[in-house]
């Protein structure tokens, strides 16, 4: 039996019951180790399915996968498309939730409690989104500041300013 | 770097202490996934751009102070068997077991921490307490989060939260769970309307060890199913308090069986001691169901409090891969079988009968009518 992604002989065989239809794959030794594939029990056949489709990035012919007929939106970052995802209903990297944030809005309907995140924020990004909203805010106080002629006030939103944009978070 | 022999050689302190609850609640597991920024995740990456992500995330969590001393190790220098260990342990996860190079696991040296790195998302981070102990285990688990936050950037949007490949997950990425022991319910055919009832507000039920409500071992997982839109502590404080719950009605089921069909209760408990402790073949399903009732047993006073603990570590130990681990060779079914009723009949071999227990323990209880000055 061949490879599913090459021409090579097929080493390593996975069945899996996905929505309830039993899907087979094979792969030859290379292929099995690109997709970090060494023990085929267990192994969740969508995760494989996702990396490893013809003209996937994990594939002989993959790398330029050349545009998927029909629509042309591809993820800039990892190269990921609109048909990959409607295949698999997973996502290549964290900026395909950009690339396909329409897709991404029907998903999400019904899926948990909410749309929209409430919870932790990772820290270094709060203190960042702390420090440019106070940035933006010292700046338009510069402005009135200039507008209003307060020369000396300006000076010393200046300095604030200058300090708040040294201190990297 | 510690060895697989000395990471397994003990069994974790969440194996042997739930018992919390009056014991229905045996652990509390905490998910977190996270994903660095850029990055392709795990399963549509290159394999070079695996390695790369692994390359930055395993110095960063071997850094950690909690895992200091860690096993660990990439997953294609595991064997098989080693590797199951650790799923029949719940450290690493099924579909993470099945992988190889450029994913690795590394777990706290008393496993009450376990990092799996390139599995489905980059970072799949885990802390198990024994009993009822889910903030404990997410506060915990969260610090170890900040602390990697300094080192790693992690894929956030201040809209969907931390970014994950499947978004199911998306938001906080936590996956909150406890496994219960629901003997009780079981017996009095009370479980079906109880999971039906936890289904209903939106939590995940599932039996531990078979398919849907029939459940080997009587162990169910609840966990939560919705990671968006709510914040971590709202999600765990609903958790805990259906859990207490649970494990009420679980509390109430036992008593009320005791009180209505007492002898029905000490013979589902007496065959269970008769079997574990004198049988020479035993397939992982009898003994499970069996273990299931001597730990229910030991809950009721049939047998003294630590046999609670007895099953909860044989429980872990009758499994295939523990059982080739601990005779060093694969095995055939035939010899799991006499080798799981050996390390059965071992752990229990000093286990007292319950009829002595509970006529022993009936005559000091029993005020005695000849010398009322005892009561
Ligand atoms: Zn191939
Ligand atoms: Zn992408």
């Amino acid at each position: 039996m061949k490879c599913d992604f090459c021409d090579q002989k097929a080493t390593v065989f996975l069945t899996q019951l996905v929505e309830g239809q039993m899907k087979k794959v094979c792969l030859c030794d290379s292929c099995a180790k690109e997709r970090g594939v060494t023990d085929p029990t267990g192994f969740s056949l969508a995760d494989l399915l996702l990396g490893g489709l013809p003209g996937g990035p994990g594939t002989a012919a993959g790398g330029g996968s050349p545009a998927a007929p029909g629509n042309g939106r591809k993820c800039p970052t990892c190269g990921f498309t609109l048909d990959d995802l409607k295949r698999v209903r997973r996502f290549g990297c964290s900026d395909c939730y950009a690339t396909f944030s329409e897709e991404v809005g029907q998903m999400l309907r019904g899926m948990h409690k909410g749309t929209s995140h409430i919870g932790k924020v990772p820290e270094g990004l709060m203190a960042t989104q702390f420090r440019n909203q106070r940035l933006e805010e010292l700046r338009s106080r510069l402005d009135q500041a200039i507008t209003s002629e307060s020369y000396e006030e300006a000076a010393g939103i200046r300095d604030e300013i200058h300090n708040l944009s040294e201190t990297k978070p | 770097m510690m060895r697989f022999s000395t990471l397994i050689k003990h069994p974790a302190d969440w194996m042997t202490g739930g018992q919390g609850e009056h014991g229905a609640v045996l652990t509390s597991r905490i998910r977190l996934a996270r994903n660095l920024r850029r990055h392709p995740f795990p399963g549509w990456a290159r394999r070079e751009q695996r390695a790369a992500a692994l390359d930055l995330m395993r110095p960063a969590v071997e850094a950690l102070p909690a895992m200091k001393g860690a096993f660990s190790h990439e997953l294609g220098d595991l064997t098989s068997v080693q590797k199951q260990v650790l799923v029949e342990r719940h450290l690493i996860s099924r579909e993470h077991a099945a992988r190889g190079d450029g994913s690795a696991a590394v777990i706290e040296r008393r496993q009450t921490f376990s990092l799996m790195l390139n599995e489905e998302d980059h970072l799949r981070m885990q802390a198990i307490r024994p009993g009822l102990q889910l903030s404990a285990a997410f506060t915990a688990l969260s610090e170890l989060d900040t602390e990697l936050e300094t080192s790693l950037e992690f894929a956030f949007d201040p809209t969907l939260g931390y970014l994950t490949t499947c978004p199911t997950n998306l938001g906080t990425g936590l996956r909150a769970s406890a496994m219960l022991h629901l003997p009780g319910l079981v017996l009095s055919d009370q479980i079906s309307q109880v999971l039906q009832a936890v289904n209903k507000i939106g939590l995940a039920v599932r039996g531990l060890y078979g398919e849907g409500t029939e459940s080997l071992g009587n162990l169910y997982q609840i966990s939560n199913q919705s990671t968006l839109g709510e914040s971590e502590e709202t999600i765990i404080r609903r958790l805990e308090r259906v859990i207490s719950q649970v494990a009420n009605h679980e509390q109430n089921a036992r008593e009320k069986l005791l009180e209505d069909d007492p002898e029905m209760v000490a013979d589902k408990i007496g065959r269970a001691y008769g079997v574990l402790r004198y049988s020479h073949i035993i397939d992982s399903k009898e003994a499970l169901n069996h273990l299931s009732l001597l730990r229910l047993g030991g809950t009721l006073g049939f047998f003294a409090p630590q046999t609670v603990m007895v099953c909860d570590s044989l429980l872990m130990d009758i499994q295939p891969a523990h059982l080739q681990l601990h005779s060093g060779r694969k095995l055939s079914p035939e010899e799991r079988d006499s080798i799981r009723a050996e390390i059965v009949r071992s752990r229990l071999h000093s286990l007292e009968s319950p009829d002595n227990r509970m006529s022993s323990k009936d005559e000091k209880n029993l005020p005695n009518p000849s010398n009322p000055g005892d009561s």
